[in-house]
C-alpha cells in the first residue's frame, strides 16, 4: 500500500534537560490502524502520545498528522516554521486522548464532562451535545450515570467516561496513555472491553500505550517495542510476542509476562 | 457627648450602656472599612496574581517587585504615604477611603499569593485534559481551573478578612472614626478608659468569632472538588 500514513514521526528528537527521551524516532501509523506501544518505563512511549496531543513540543525532526506538519507550519517561502497556537488548535481537532489518571473534571457531572467541549469548541447545541453524550454513555455502558460526579464513580467507570469524553469530539485518532494502569485489577476488564469494542471501528486510528500484553496482542494490528527513545522492534502481534528477533525484546517480554 | 449621644457617668453600668450606641457607630465604620479593604484586596490581588503569572518577564517582574514591597513595609508607612504624600500630587481622598485603600493594597499582596497557590494546586492533568479537548485558555481558566481553585482559596481569604478587621484601628492615626478611635475619644473626655476599651475588646472578640465561624461554614459548605457545574 502506498497510502500516505496518518501519523508520521520523521527523525523526531525530544529532550527533557540532559535526558534524550526520543532519539531521532521514525514511526508511522496508517489510517485505521490499531497500534500498541510497549516497552520499559522511560522508553519514551508515553511521550509519543503526548507530542501528538500537543502536550509536549519537540526538539528536532518533523511530526506529520493527516499529511500536515503538527509542530510546524509552512511559511510563505515553503520552509517550515514553528507552529502557532492557532495551528495547534486546528490540528488537535483530529486527535483525542484517554489519560492514565482519567483527568475528568471533578466539579462537572459526567454529562457536562462530555458535553463541555462539543458545545464550547465545536459549537454544538446543548441539546445535540446531550443526545450525543447519552449515545456515548450507552456505548461505554454508563447510560444511567450521566448526572453523577466523577468522585461518585469507580475508577473503571471514570475511565469509561474519559473514553466517552474523548469520543465526543469525533477524533480520527484516539490515543490511550496507559488507560488501565491506575485501576484496581478487577476494574481493568471493563475498560479493556470498551477499548476492544472501539478497535472494531474500521476508520478509527488507535494508538495504545499499555502494559496489558495479552490485550495488546488481541486488539492490535501492529505492536511496537520501544527502548531508549527508539523503536527497537515492531511487527504483527503474533510474531513479536511469540518469536521476537531482538534479545532486548525477548528480555522485556519475559520480565513482564512472568509477573 | 459624641455623635449627638450623651453619656451617663452615674455608674459603671450606666456608662457602659450609654456609650454602647456610640461605639456601635464606630463599629459600623470598622465593618465598612473591613469590607471595602477586603474587596480591594480581593480584586487587586487577583490582578497581581494574573500579572505575576504572565509569561513575559517585563510584566511579571514589576508586579513581583510591587507586591514584595507592599508586603515588606509596615502598613502604617503605606497609610501615611497615601494620606500625606498623595495630596502633594493633587490626589486628595477622604480619610476613610485612604485607610481602606491602604488596607486593601497591603493585603492584595497577600491575597495574590493565595490565588497563586490555589490556582497552582489544580492538577496538571486538568490543564492537559482541557488542552486535549481544545478548550480555549480563557475557558479553561474560568470553567476548569477557577471552580476547583475556589475551595482552596476561600479559607485562606477568610483568615485575611479577620486580619484586616483587626488592622482597622490603625486607621485612627489618619483621623478615621473607627471603633477604637471612638473609644479613645470617649476616654479622653470622661477620663474613663477602662470601660470603653473593654467594650471595644469585647465587640472585637464577637466580630472576629462571627467572621471566623462564617468562613468555616462557607468552607464546609463548598464541595472540595470544586464549584459544581451541571
Amino acid at each position: 500500500m502506498t497510502e500516505e500514513p496518518i501519523i508520521k514521526f520523521d527523525k523526531v528528537v525530544k529532550r527533557f534537560g540532559d535526558l534524550t527521551v526520543l532519539n531521532e524516532l521514525d514511526f508511522e501509523v496508517k489510517k485505521g490502524e490499531k497500534v500498541s506501544i510497549i516497552g520499559p518505563s522511560g522508553s519514551g512511549k508515553s511521550t509519543v502520545l503526548r507530542i501528538l496531543m500537543t502536550l509536549e513540543d519537540i526538539n528536532g525532526g518533523v511530526v506529520t498528522v493527516g499529511g500536515e506538519p503538527l509542530w510546524h507550519e509552512k511559511a510563505p517561502d515553503g520552509s517550515l516554521k514553528p507552529a502557532s497556537e492557532a495551528h495547534l488548535h486546528k490540528m488537535r481537532a483530529q486527535l483525542g486522548m484517554v489519560f492514565q489518571q482519567f483527568n475528568l473534571f471533578p466539579h462537572m457531572t459526567v454529562l457536562r464532562n462530555i458535553t463541555e467541549a462539543p458545545v464550547r469548541v465545536l459549537g454544538m447545541s446543548k441539546k445535540d451535545a446531550k443526545d450525543r453524550a447519552e449515545e456515548l454513555l450507552d456505548l461505554v455502558g454508563l447510560a444511567d450515570q450521566a448526572q453523577k460526579y466523577p468522585h461518585q464513580l469507580s475508577g473503571g467507570q471514570q475511565q469509561r467516561v474519559g473514553i466517552a469524553r474523548a469520543l465526543a469530539m469525533r477524533p480520527n485518532i484516539l490515543l490511550f496513555d496507559e488507560p488501565t494502569s491506575a485501576l484496581d485489577p478487577e476494574l481493568v476488564g471493563e475498560v479493556l472491553n470498551v477499548i476492544g469494542k472501539l478497535a472494531e471501528e474500521h476508520d478509527l486510528t488507535m494508538l495504545l500505550v499499555t502494559h496489558e500484553m495479552r490485550f495488546a496482542r488481541e486488539v492490535s494490528d501492529r505492536v511496537c517495542f520501544f527502548d531508549q527513545g527508539r523503536i527497537r522492534e515492531e511487527g504483527a502481534p503474533e510474531d513479536l510476542f511469540t518469536d521476537p528477533n531482538e534479545e532486548r525484546t525477548r528480555e522485556f517480554l519475559q520480565a513482564v509476562l512472568d509477573t | 457627648m459624641l455623635f449627638g449621644i450623651e453619656w451617663d457617668t452615674s455608674s459603671g453600668w450606666a456608662f457602659a450602656v450609654s456609650i454602647l450606641p456610640i461605639l456601635l457607630i464606630g463599629m459600623w465604620v470598622t465593618i465598612q472599612a473591613t469590607v471595602l479593604g477586603f474587596f480591594i484586596a480581593l480584586v487587586v490581588g487577583l490582578v497581581w496574581a494574573a500579572l505575576k503569572a504572565a509569561p513575559l518577564k517585563i510584566i511579571s517582574w514589576p508586579a513581583a517587585v510591587v507586591t514584595e514591597f507592599l508586603r515588606d513595609t509596615p502598613l502604617l508607612i503605606q497609610l501615611f504615604f497615601l494620606y500625606y504624600v498623595l495630596p502633594e500630587f493633587g490626589i486628595t481622598l477622604p480619610a476613610f477611603m485612604t485607610g481602606a485603600l491602604a488596607l486593601g493594597l497591603q493585603y492584595s499582596a497577600y491575597t495574590s499569593e493565595v490565588y497563586r497557590a490555589g490556582i497552582e494546586a489544580v492538577a496538571k492533568g486538568q490543564h492537559e485534559a482541557a488542552r486535549a479537548l481544545n478548550l480555549s485558555g480563557t475557558r479553561t481558566f474560568t470553567h476548569i481551573v477557577l471552580p476547583q481553585a475556589v475551595p482552596r482559596i476561600v479559607p485562606a481569604m477568610g483568615n485575611y478578612l479577620v486580619s484586616i478587621m483587626k488592622d482597622v484601628p490603625l486607621l485612627s492615626v489618619v483621623t478615621v472614626l473607627e471603633m477604637l478611635n471612638v473609644a479613645r475619644i470617649i476616654g479622653d473626655r470622661t477620663f474613663n478608659y477602662l470601660i470603653p476599651l473593654s467594650l471595644v475588646g469585647a465587640i472585637y472578640l464577637i466580630m472576629t468569632l462571627v467572621a471566623s465561624s462564617g468562613v468555616r461554614l462557607l468552607d464546609n459548605w463548598l464541595p472540595k472538588q470544586g464549584i459544581p457545574l451541571k
